[in-house]
């Protein structure tokens, strides 16, 4: 019995052996934002697809993953959706690659379809509770936001300022599940990343602008992060090539065809 | 030419022993570990932000560093008590039926199956409170539905394999003897169930809820789903709470500095709670086995 456990367990270790086995490659790790990890590996697909000798791996985590595998070397490229960069970044060459907007989304049965910036910090500080202050139904609001540290919940509380998040708003910890809660929930209102926005959530105007495309590249539309992928040392080898791919015309074709925008 | 042979075989004896106790202490030093870990990682914290500030206040603003964690205590306490009140009941009322009043044949069938429910993914309980028991919360009781109350829920029907499993064994754990005796004297079955048998198994089952507890307590991936997760002393079932474990969970992604170290004391203060109460488990255990 433990000889056969044995002779498989060698087996499978034979199997592993020589899969690994191969021509050397050159890899290259990107770590950080959730926001733009789908884009990461969109982009690390393709690129690997025409440089065979590079493999891509991008992992997730969160913006503040993202600057700090970058700093101590865990990761090669750090990604970070965040307004202003830390001190620790600092040090970091960044490059913004992409820009984000930040949707205001509402359940798809909300009547509302425009709220001020003050408006908006007014509910996520719990002044206003109920829709009809807003020229809503009679219900009461339920916040949606996203959990401390988070890229999109600080560039959110950046751009409307003066925001003290209230005790009782329910917190999720993805654009997805906020997408999901508030479809779930007719008095809910959270925000997420404009390339996430789908039919199960009623996106409204901020200060009366849409968020649109167009909107955000013209600059009238407020919420908007950029996306940065941040190096350490000097920018130079397969990061510089990946990051160039991602720039050129190609790259962006990848970042805009899925609901972010170009970078310039 | 006998020594050889002699010595191998003692040889053989002592080589199996030193592995196996290897092995038997690699487990217990994992453990040792991580408590070192967590402890290294986070008492210093607590000591630095103050054992009182950190435990009572309930101001939770890791970007302003405040770090009160009492709105976290209490949520996990209230989950947990409710997961019990749900899951305590049924479970128990479940093994007496498997038991007492169940043919063998069924109790065949039905135990593997309620223990299959321990091998379900915990995200998929959460799946279910999102999907259905949150918009049944919100649509007929108010409030956001994501809640105390669903998580308690959830919980409540996540320990029920091992409130079952532990209650049965325990219960079957009493000498048949007890029973028939009782039975003798005219008895009923139930009134031997009540007053014999449960009295004989009390301390396992009693053992089980706890066991039960240390579950609910320590559940991260159903609660987060369900529990709407705000910073939040809940005041009533239908309010949102974030528990110890979903505060880790939730925050250590994206955590650096004072806000990680704050999360390592968290996990100190989950680990406390769940050292005590397992050790309330494991004396309930060894009076049902000495104790008689």
């Amino acid at each position: 019995m433990l000889k056969k456990i044995a002779s498989f367990l060698s087996i499978i270790a034979i199997i592993l052996i020589i899969s690994g086995c191969g021509k050397p490659k050159t890899s290259i790790t990107l770590a950080g934002s959730t926001a733009f990890q789908p884009f990461a590996e969109k982009l690390a697909e393709q690129y690997m697809a025409i440089n065979k000798n590079v493999s891509i791996t991008v992992q997730g985590g969160g913006s503040a993953v993202g600057i700090q595998s970058a700093n101590s070397g865990a990761a090669q490229i750090g990604m970070a959706d965040l307004v202003v960069l830390p001190d620790e970044a600092k040090s970091l060459i960044a490059t913004v690659v992409a820009r984000d907007g930040i949707a205001m989304v509402v359940n798809p049965k909300n009547k509302v379809e425009n709220l001020t910036a003050e408006q908006i910090r007014d509910i996520f500080n719990g002044k206003i509770t109920n829709w009809k202050e807003v020229g809503g139904d009679n219900t009461p609001i339920t916040v949606v936001s996203r959990e401390a540290g988070s890229g999109t919940r600080s560039s959110f509380e950046q751009i409307i300022t003066g925001i003290s998040l209230k005790k009782d708003a329910l917190i999720q910890d993805s654009n997805g599940s906020i997408r999901e809660t508030v479809s779930n929930d007719v008095n809910s209102i959270g925000y997420l990343s404009h390339g996430l926005v789908n039919a199960k959530v009623k996106a409204i105007k901020l200060d009366k602008t849409e968020c649109t495309v167009e909107n955000i590249v013209s600059g009238s539309y407020k919420l908007v992060r950029p996306i940065f992928l941040l190096v350490k040392g000097n920018l130079d080898g397969e990061n510089k090539n990946f990051i160039d791919y991602i720039l050129s015309p190609e790259g962006q074709k990848v970042i805009t065809g899925n609901g972010l925008l170009p970078a310039k | 030419m006998k020594k050889p042979g002699f010595l191998k075989k003692i040889s053989g004896e002592k080589g199996v022993e030193k592995i196996l106790m290897i092995t038997a202490f690699s487990a217990i030093s994992a453990i040792l570990l991580i408590a070192l870990f967590i402890l290294n990682e986070g008492l210093p914290f607590i000591f630095k932000y103050g054992i009182k500030e950190f435990l009572f206040s309930s101001e939770w603003q890791p970007s302003k560093g405040q770090f009160g964690i009492f709105p976290m205590i209490m949520s996990s306490l209230w989950v947990t008590f409710g997961a019990m009140i749900i899951g305590a009941p049924l479970g128990v009322a479940g093994a007496i039926f498997l038991t007492e009043f169940a043919p063998v044949s069924v109790m065949r069938i039905i135990k593997p199956t309620i223990e299959l429910l321990a091998a379900i993914p915990s995200v998929v309980f959460g799946f279910i409170g999102v999907m259905v028991l949150a918009p049944l919360i919100r649509n007929y009781l108010g409030g956001p539905g994501l809640s105390l109350l669903a998580a308690c829920f959830i919980l409540g029907i996540m320990i029920l394999p091992t409130v079952i499993s532990i209650s049965v064994d325990s219960i079957l754990a009493v000498p048949k003897s007890y029973r028939e005796g009782s039975l003798a004297l005219g008895a009923t079955t139930w009134q031997t169930t009540h007053m014999v048998t449960l009295k004989a198994a009390r301390s396992g089952i009693v053992a089980s809820i706890i066991l039960g507890l240390g579950r609910a307590i320590g559940e991260t991936m159903a609660v987060i789903m369900v529990a709407g997760n705000a910073v939040n002393v809940p005041h009533s079932p239908l309010d949102s709470v974030r528990t110890l474990t979903a505060n880790i969970a939730l925050e250590m992604s994206y955590a650096t500095g004072l806000h990680r170290q704050a999360l390592f004391a968290t996990g100190v203060v989950l680990f406390v709670i769940i050292i005590i109460l397992n050790s309330i488990a494991s004396t309930a255990i060894r009076k049902r086995k000495y104790g008689k």
